[in-house]
């Protein structure tokens, strides 16, 4: 990385006990936690303002799990902010963490100045992004106008700006219709959502009154295979994934929605062991990573889940800084967690006895297809330790949750243990 | 001349000593070379900024000329460009990496190739290339592919910043009381007679009015045919030839230390891997013949062959993600050498067929344009003072950008404040861009000039704080010239 290069001697120093990197849900809750406890804390967040993504999704659902109340995305960002603030924890933001200067060691620029940050701790907080058009490769032309969901709510939103009036939203999960209700408030219609799915892959109780409301026609097994327009968007090519039949469907703004990637440079910058299906940093239950002193907590770790859960990792890992601070360290190496396909990652990906249950007493999963029924099988070692059904279904495009006493019969000192759907 | 005369309203100028026409790389340096005499020039452009066509989107290597056709004028510009271009990025702080390249053998017959490349490269004036067995490959690339029998070094091919040259040179010119006229297409000519007598000029009817020109630089890349013609030529035909490029994320740059040639074959040079000057990794170009002179959209065969061809390659490569991808057009003729040729009774240059080799060559090639306009009689007088060459803000990885230096940030805070992440450039940056001799017209032109929004979230987090920076700036230089010129849409409606 360009960026870890060395300091120039003028650089200040700061040396907290714990360094919260990213001053989303997550972040901000674990740094509440610690610095009640008395820990000195320091959040750095590159953005202006403190809060991350809630602070542009401007419609209600936030703090249900966590706070045990609803509100809308900004109130909830400050909300978060405040609480962390009246703990003691010092937010700094417009602080862009650049790379590591040591194990817990980071260099920061700020428009203060290069600083340099020695924590005893350090928690990675840093979310996740949709995968852009570029990186699904879609060809085509490469007019403005194509965008994710996170810049289409930042435009409308925070900025006020106007879009387009016929939009086509790829991806049709829980984000394409949070995009949708934010084209709708900015004008534009969405005349159509296509997903690569047999089915809507969001909650029916979303996608069904949102269809009724909204009258987006929803293409499934469908894919964008082309963006055609010189200087501005003037269609899509639109393939049947049955059939192999292209239309061209006209539209002036395209939004890739989903297809979630975590930010996890800072954690390829340390070197630090990466889960293979996810790509953010490979946590245990203590959400430890593989470096001593080094936590990684939210979407950076399970991308994405909502705003509640992720704030609920920085309660729970709270705890395990707070031991880590004392002096207690990880035992052994721990018992590697897979899933089986249909499922691309789990989190955590790492179980260690004796270190206590992962977040909410939950594993949580990613699933690339729809199962109504999810009889769910938990094997080590070839031997089975549990099969349950669960009452709910699984769909790509949100996180499955599997309670963690399915893992409860497994042997502390066996070898991996796998989730599969039976 | 302001910089709303250089886009918009009525030309700033009636007559020009010297109209060079295209304000790509080749163009901007000859407009340069030539603002250096006692001559008024302008640099004509169709387009709204300098470097906007096939000078944005190469491979952006600076070649030695090892693999050229010896003999050639192209392999005799190239290896004498790479010279003065390297001197000249030192001098204004062009992005530069002296990285070397490693031409990989992968069969027998390409092994075979080896001694024969390295002799050539001899002929071609460049006698550092050696030969090296796999295990050295290896050394030198070790997330090569399985498979590389042997491979030819080539330690000085750098990569260079190609949007920052042609801004530099442009500048330059600009700086030395050149005209830049963008928006101005060329679309009618009427060559001197004649029989007017030696004073009568060339007439170029253009989009923003009539110029007339005493003599004209046709330096129009994939238009020069079309230019030719309208003098009444017909020499040479330019084929689009589109390549397709990938462009992987900044956490793939410690993959590929070096850019990876493969062994050139009738069908071009190849596909190869290299690093970027701004930190990322290159896959490609293809190649691949076009009709449309505007085409450049990417392609689902081009992507599933760069997509075969990197696992071929460099299968680890493919693990990362895609932060772009994009294609170029090159100004490729149906002859093996670039198409220089001076009419001196129309007192007219032809600079065409200059191909991916014309970043290197550029100033090569406006040191020998000069040369033949001074033999035709273009009186070419020193001028007695000129400016100093432009400092170019750093964009490049090879040396520390605004957001690493304490320095810098302990002055002016905007060089602390980031706006776009993923690329690191800061508030500073983009208000300097902004307020630059040739500010950039569009998010693209900021793009060149900053590398704001090239990077991997695409806008995500910080697309809407960049395009709102750029509409302020550019509204701010609209009404701050306001005054000066014809208003916008009298530009508009011409």
């Amino acid at each position: 990385m360009s960026g870890t290069n060395g300091v120039a001697p003028d650089v200040t120093t700061e040396s907290p006990d714990v360094a919260v990197v990213g001053a989303g849900p997550s972040g901000l809750t674990a740094a509440r936690e610690l610095a009640a406890s008395g820990l000195d804390v320091l959040v750095l967040d590159r953005e202006w303002e403190a809060g991350g993504i809630p602070r542009h999704s401007d419609h209600t659902g936030y703090g249900l799990r966590d706070l045990h109340r609803v509100m809308n995305g900004p109130a909830y960002a400050r909300l978060l902010a405040e609480r962390a603030v009246e703990a003691g924890a010092r937010v700094r933001t417009s602080a862009m963490v650049t790379g590591w200067a040591g194990e817990r060691s980071l260099d920061v620029t700020t428009p203060e100045g290069r600083i340099r940050v020695d924590a005893r701790a350090v928690v990675l907080a840093t979310g996740a992004r949709e995968r852009p058009r570029t990186a699904r490769l879609v060809p085509g032309d490469r007019p403005p106008g194509v965008m994710n969901t996170g810049q289409l709510q930042n435009l409308v939103h925070l900025h006020h700006r106007e879009v387009g009036t016929r939009a086509v939203i790829v991806g049709a999960e829980l984000v394409s219709w949070s995009a949708a209700l934010t084209l709708r408030e900015a004008g534009c219609r969405t005349v159509l959502m296509t997903t690569e799915h047999p089915h809507a892959e969001s909650y029916a109780a979303f996608s069904v009154p949102g269809r009724a409301v909204l009258r987006v026609p929803v293409a499934t097994r469908t894919r964008v295979t082309r963006i055609i327009g010189h200087h501005a968007v003037e269609a899509v090519e639109v393939e049947d994934l049955a059939t192999g039949a292209r239309r061209t469907v006209p539209c002036d703004t395209v939004i890739f929605t989903g297809d979630w990637i975590p930010d996890h440079e800072l954690a390829r910058a340390a070197g630090l062991d990466l889960d293979p299906g996810s790509k953010g940093p490979l946590v245990d239950n203590a959400l430890r990573t593989s470096r001593p002193g080094v936590f990684a907590v939210g979407n950076l770790v399970h991308p994405v889940d909502t705003a509640d859960i992720a704030a609920l990792d920085g309660h729970h890992v709270a705890r395990h800084v707070r031991d880590y601070l004392t002096g207690v360290l990880p035992q052994g190496p721990g018992i590697p967690l897979r899933a089986e396909a249909p499922f691309t990652w789990v989190s955590p990906g790492l179980v260690r006895p004796g270190a206590g249950t992962p977040p909410r007493e939950r594993i949580l999963l990613w699933s690339a297809e729809q199962r109504l029924v999810a009889r769910i099988e938990v094997t080590q070692d070839g031997r089975r330790i549990a099969r349950r059904t669960l009452p709910w279904p699984v769909s790509p495009g949100r996180v499955f949750r599997v309670p963690s006493s399915l893992l409860s019969g497994a042997d502390p000192h066996g070898g991996p243990i796998t989730i599969s759907l039976a | 001349m302001n910089t709303r005369q250089m886009r918009y309203g009525p030309l700033p100028v009636e007559r020009v000593d010297v109209a060079v026409i295209g304000g790509g790389v080749v163009g901007a340096a000859v407009a340069r070379a030539l603002s250096g005499h006692d001559l008024t020039v302008a640099l004509v452009e169709a387009r709204c900024d300098v470097g906007d066509g096939t000078s944005k989107a190469n491979t952006a290597i600076l070649h030695t000329g090892f693999d050229a056709k010896p003999g050639t004028l192209e392999s005799r510009l190239v290896r004498r460009g790479c010279e003065l271009l390297g001197d000249y990025a030192a001098t204004t702080g062009i992005p530069v990496e002296r990285t070397g390249a490693v031409l990989v053998a992968w069969t027998d017959e390409e092994l075979a190739a080896l001694p024969g490349l390295a002799a050539k490269a001899v002929k071609n004036g460049y006698d550092r290339c050696e030969i090296i067995g796999a295990e050295e490959v290896y050394q030198q690339v070790p997330a090569l592919a399985p498979g590389a029998l042997g491979g030819l070094t080539v330690p000085d091919e750098s990569i260079i910043c190609p949007w920052t040259t042609t801004l530099a040179f442009a500048t330059e010119a600009l700086s030395r009381g050149a005209y830049l006229l963008f928006n101005t297409r060329v679309e009618g000519v009427e060559p001197p007679s004649g029989t007017a007598g030696d004073a009568a000029d060339t007439v170029l009817r253009t989009s923003r009015g009539t110029l007339r020109a005493g003599w004209v630089v046709n330096a129009a890349g994939l238009g020069s045919d079309v230019i030719d013609g309208l003098f009444g030529h017909t020499r040479f035909t330019v084929t689009p030839r589109r390549g397709e490029l990938f462009v992987f994320d900044k956490l793939a740059r410690p993959m590929v230390n070096k850019i990876v040639l493969p062994v050139p074959s009738s069908r071009g040079k190849g596909v190869l891997v290299s690093p970027t000057i701004y930190g990322n990794v290159m896959l490609g170009p293809t190649a691949e013949d076009r009709d449309d002179r505007t085409d450049t959209s990417t392609s689902e065969h081009g992507f599933a062959f760069l997509l075969e061809k990197g696992r071929k390659l460099m299968p680890a490569l493919l693990d990362e993600e895609v932060t772009s991808s994009y294609a170029g057009l090159r100004a490729a003729t149906e002859h093996g050498d670039y198409q220089v040729f001076l009419d001196a009774g129309q007192r007219y240059l032809v600079l065409g067929g200059i191909r991916s080799t014309g970043l290197t060559s550029a100033m090569a090639v406006a040191e020998h344009a000069l040369g033949l306009l001074g033999e035709a009689g273009l009186r070419l007088d020193a001028k007695a003072t000129l400016p100093d060459p432009p400092r170019m803000p750093n964009i490049g990885e090879a040396f520390p950008r605004p957001y690493q230096r304490a320095d810098l940030i302990a002055e002016d805070p905007a060089y602390g404040t980031a706006v776009c992440f993923c690329e690191r450039v800061t508030e500073g940056e983009i208000r300097d861009a902004l307020a630059s001799p040739i500010p950039p017209a569009d998010i693209d032109g900021l793009r060149r000039r900053t590398r704001a929004l090239m990077g991997r979230c695409q806008g995500f987090f910080c697309g809407v704080e960049v395009e709102g920076r750029l509409c302020a700036g550019v509204a701010r230089a609209n009404r701050e010239h306001g005054e000066h010129g014809d208003t916008e849409k009298t530009g508009e409606a011409q």
